[in-house]
């Protein structure tokens, strides 16, 4: 620690050269966050759905509804909590551009099995009092300025025609990763002013007393509705978030490759620099092993002003990326979530002090195997 | 008076190592700009591919994709009337189409994923001539038959020319493969619009969309003033090619501005190894360029000659990285595309504007992390430079 002066005169010899450097570590994590919550925000922040929840769509696809009778029959199925129908309602607000999940809920239920997406009972008893009345997620109300008591037109391309809707409240969970989004509206309005589809629903969520039924369960469900003209297809929710997903393609694949690139890119760099200033530095070094510092010294005060440069540069940049998911998704909200996870900020700083390791390593050897009789004569 | 060229390239020589690590960090960069850039540019041209000019698309009022309009066939009997429509033999070419969705596994993943199942009117490939038979042979009307996209069989499972899979409680028939020109229709499975309305159990004289051929182009407006006069038709009336340009708006959004920040974050990255890179050239030299001053070279040389290198760097760093990117040329990916609520399959598509887009951005990087150490190399005094030696 006493030693941590001289490293820190080291770098002040050349400004700008540390500013820099320091400048290309800060971006690097900085990319390394924002690539991180990227893939956050693909669905790479599953684990808060849980694994005790099952998902029942029609077999052919998501699309083609379920009867509504199936409800009773799932809910007497052992082992099954709650179950909950929803269907989609596509609901576009002013322009397609502006995209969320709206959908029809069942009042009596939904809070049973989604209770991470939490209502105060109060904004709940007015949902349930307005016919009209919707629930609509955090993230979405803050998009779009809407608060509770706001009168909201809603165009329906699959049911026809412009629905208007009070927000009766708004649903929130400050835990991150959970989907503040969607937009609820009370089942029995939708099928009320619909003309096709009536006793109907999209799909069955299913909340079960223990995760551990749940392969047993989903091969009842199923086995259940075969050979009917609504056949099943049950999955764990996470499941179904997770195959819906992969359909957006292989973004991990993407992340990883941009990363590499990065990483080497900046390895080079660094490398370089230390190099640079090693070589500059010979005479000096070679003096202070003449006067009697070992070996092992040089080597570790090279090293260790290598590891100073990626640590601040490293915490400048992981700061600025969680600076940045503050400020909000760029994309106007067709993300789904735009968040960075302490791990991930470890995760960048440990990076960061490896390739700070690489870079320090060949320049602090060979400042360790520098012959001082050499060294000092071509000084 | 300027410093001979090479000097520049002799003294890069000298001290390649530095040079390589400057050059491989603009290629690096300019690389993912490329990549990101040939990503939206093939979703958006796979969408607008196709379209047709000559081709309208019909919709129920206020639909916004095809999935949730709907079009009855006394609807797609009046279209058929109006004018300007091509015809064949005296039949209008129309083709009224319900679309659906099914669920296959993807070959990559092996998860699930939305296919666009579309049912179709026999005279289709009259209507969309883009679209030709190259495998097989086109499905009989009302038999349990379907003609696949050529990206099908690769991207999902169980469906190959010649084998019989299950969906929708039918067993269909695979017997042809089509090639739609790398267009959204390369990832969809075709079959009677009949049979298919049929077997989902729907109203058998309900479609959600019907595509119209025009005898030209320049009838667009004659057609839709017509059907929009009509009093009989509540339908929507749009350019086959504007219509699928809009399909691709969100995601194409979305790439542009994710990309768009990994790219901006890479270049502020590029420039400050650049600039560093450039730097300790500078500085390195010190002696050398004082020389050259004292010899008479004046200093806007100087900072020509370190401005010329920077540039050099920056135009090999973009040459490199264009060419590492240029094989992803044609690689097929897929998406999920939100705004239809399927699955589709599309290629990179890295276009000589691209490419000279990334090298621009690459002399740009050179540009801003070159010019200061220039800059500072030309102010520095003679005399101090010489005697700190």
């Amino acid at each position: 620690m006493k030693y941590l002066p001289l490293i820190f005169a080291n770098l002040r010899r050349k400004k700008l050269r540390t500013v820099l450097t320091i400048g290309s570590f800060a971006v690097a994590v900085f990319l390394f966050g924002f690539l991180a919550i990227i893939h956050g925000a693909f669905g790479g922040n599953l684990d808060v759905i849980g694994v005790d929840r099952l998902m029942v769509i029609n077999k052919v696809s998501i699309i083609q509804p379920l009867p509504l009778s199936y409800k009773s029959q799932i809910e007497r199925i052992p082992g099954v909590k709650y179950v909950t129908a929803q269907t989609w309602f596509g609901g576009i607000y002013q322009d397609p551009k502006n995209f969320f999940a709206s959908f029809a809920v069942d009042p009596d239920t939904q809070r049973l099995v989604f209770p991470e997406l939490a209502v105060t009972d109060e904004e709940w008893k007015a949902f349930l009092d307005d016919r009209e009345g919707a629930i609509v997620g955090a993230r979405t109300a803050k998009r779009f300025g809407w608060k509770v008591g706001d009168r909201i037109p809603l165009q329906a391309p699959i049911y026809g025609g412009t629905w208007e809707f009070n927000i009766r409240g708004i649903y929130n969970n400050p835990k991150d990763g959970v989907d503040l989004t969607q937009f609820w509206l009370h089942d029995k309005y939708l099928d009320e002013r619909r003309d096709f589809g009536k006793g109907q629903i999209g799909w069955y969520t299913v909340s079960l007393s223990s995760p551990d039924d749940a392969t047993r369960i989903i091969k009842v469900i199923d086995d259940q509705f075969a050979n009917s003209p609504f056949e099943t297809k049950t999955e764990t929710l996470a499941a179904m978030t997770a195959s819906w997903v992969k359909q957006a393609g292989n973004i991990e694949f993407l992340i990883l490759a941009i990363g590499g690139v990065v990483f080497f890119t900046l390895l080079l760099v660094t490398g370089n620099t230390m190099a640079l200033s090693v070589r500059e530095r010979m005479a000096e070094l070679a003096v202070m092993k003449a006067v009697g510092f070992s070996n092992r010294f040089v080597l570790l005060i090279v090293l260790a002003e290598s590891l100073v440069i990626a640590v601040i540069g490293g915490t400048i940049g992981i700061l600025l990326a969680k600076l940045m998911t503050l400020g909000g998704d760029p994309t106007g909200g067709i993300l789904y979530s735009f968040i960075l996870p302490v791990s991930a900020m470890l995760l960048g700083l440990v990076a960061a002090l490896a390739i700070g390791m690489m870079a320090g390593i060949i320049p602090a050897t060979n400042a360790m195997r520098l012959r001082v009789v050499d060294a000092l004569r071509r000084a | 008076m300027a410093i001979p060229i090479v000097y520049n390239l002799r003294s890069m020589r000298a001290r390649w190592l530095t040079a390589v690590a400057a050059v491989l960090g603009i290629a690096g960069t300019v690389g993912v700009f490329v990549a990101m850039l040939a990503l939206a540019h093939g979703f958006k041209a796979t969408l607008v591919n196709s379209g047709s000019p000559e081709n309208v698309l019909i919709r129920r009022a206020g639909s916004s994709a095809e999935l949730d309009g709907s079009v009855s066939l006394d609807q797609v009997q009046a279209v058929e009337n109006e004018p300007g429509v091509a015809r064949e033999g005296g039949k209008p070419l129309v083709s009224p189409e319900a679309v659906m969705i099914a669920g296959f596994n993807l070959k990559e993943t092996g998860t699930n994923a939305n296919v666009q199942i579309r049912g179709v009117s026999p005279i289709v490939l009259k209507v969309r001539p883009n679209v030709k038979m190259i495998a097989g042979r086109f499905f009989e009307p009302g038999l349990a038959e379907l003609v696949i996209g050529k990206n099908v069989t690769s991207t999902y499972e169980g469906l190959e020319l010649g084998k019989t899979i299950a969906f929708g409680g039918q067993t269909w028939t695979v017997v042809g493969v089509f090639d739609a020109g790398g267009s959204a229709f390369d990832s969809e499975v075709w079959a009677d619009s009949h049979v298919l309305n049929q077997v989902y159990k729907r109203p058998e004289n309900l479609y959600q969309s019907a595509t119209v051929r025009l005898a030209s182009k320049g009838d667009f407006n004659s057609f839709k003033d017509a059907v929009t006069a009509d009093p009989k038709l509540t339908v929507q009336v749009d350019h086959e090619v504007e219509y699928y340009a809009r399909q691709s708006q969100v995601l194409t959004q979305l790439i542009t501005i994710l990309g768009g920040l990994v790219v901006l974050i890479m270049g502020v990255g590029a420039v400050i190894g650049a600039l560093n890179t450039m730097y300790a050239l500078v500085s390195e030299r010190s002696r050398e360029i004082a020389t050259m001053r004292a010899i008479g070279f004046p200093a806007t040389s100087i900072v020509l000659s370190f401005l010329f290198e920077a540039l050099v760097i920056a135009f090999i760093g973009g040459l490199i990285g264009c060419l590492c990117v240029l094989r992803l040329n044609g690689y097929t990916t897929g998406t999920m595309n939100m705004q239809t609520f399927s699955h589709m399959a599309f290629a990179f598509q890295i276009t000589p504007i691209l490419l000279v887009t990334g090298v621009l951005f690459a002399l740009l990087m050179g540009l801003i992390g070159g010019v200061p150490p220039a800059i500072r190399a030309a102010r520095r005094p003679i005399a101090v430079a010489l005697r700190e030696l």
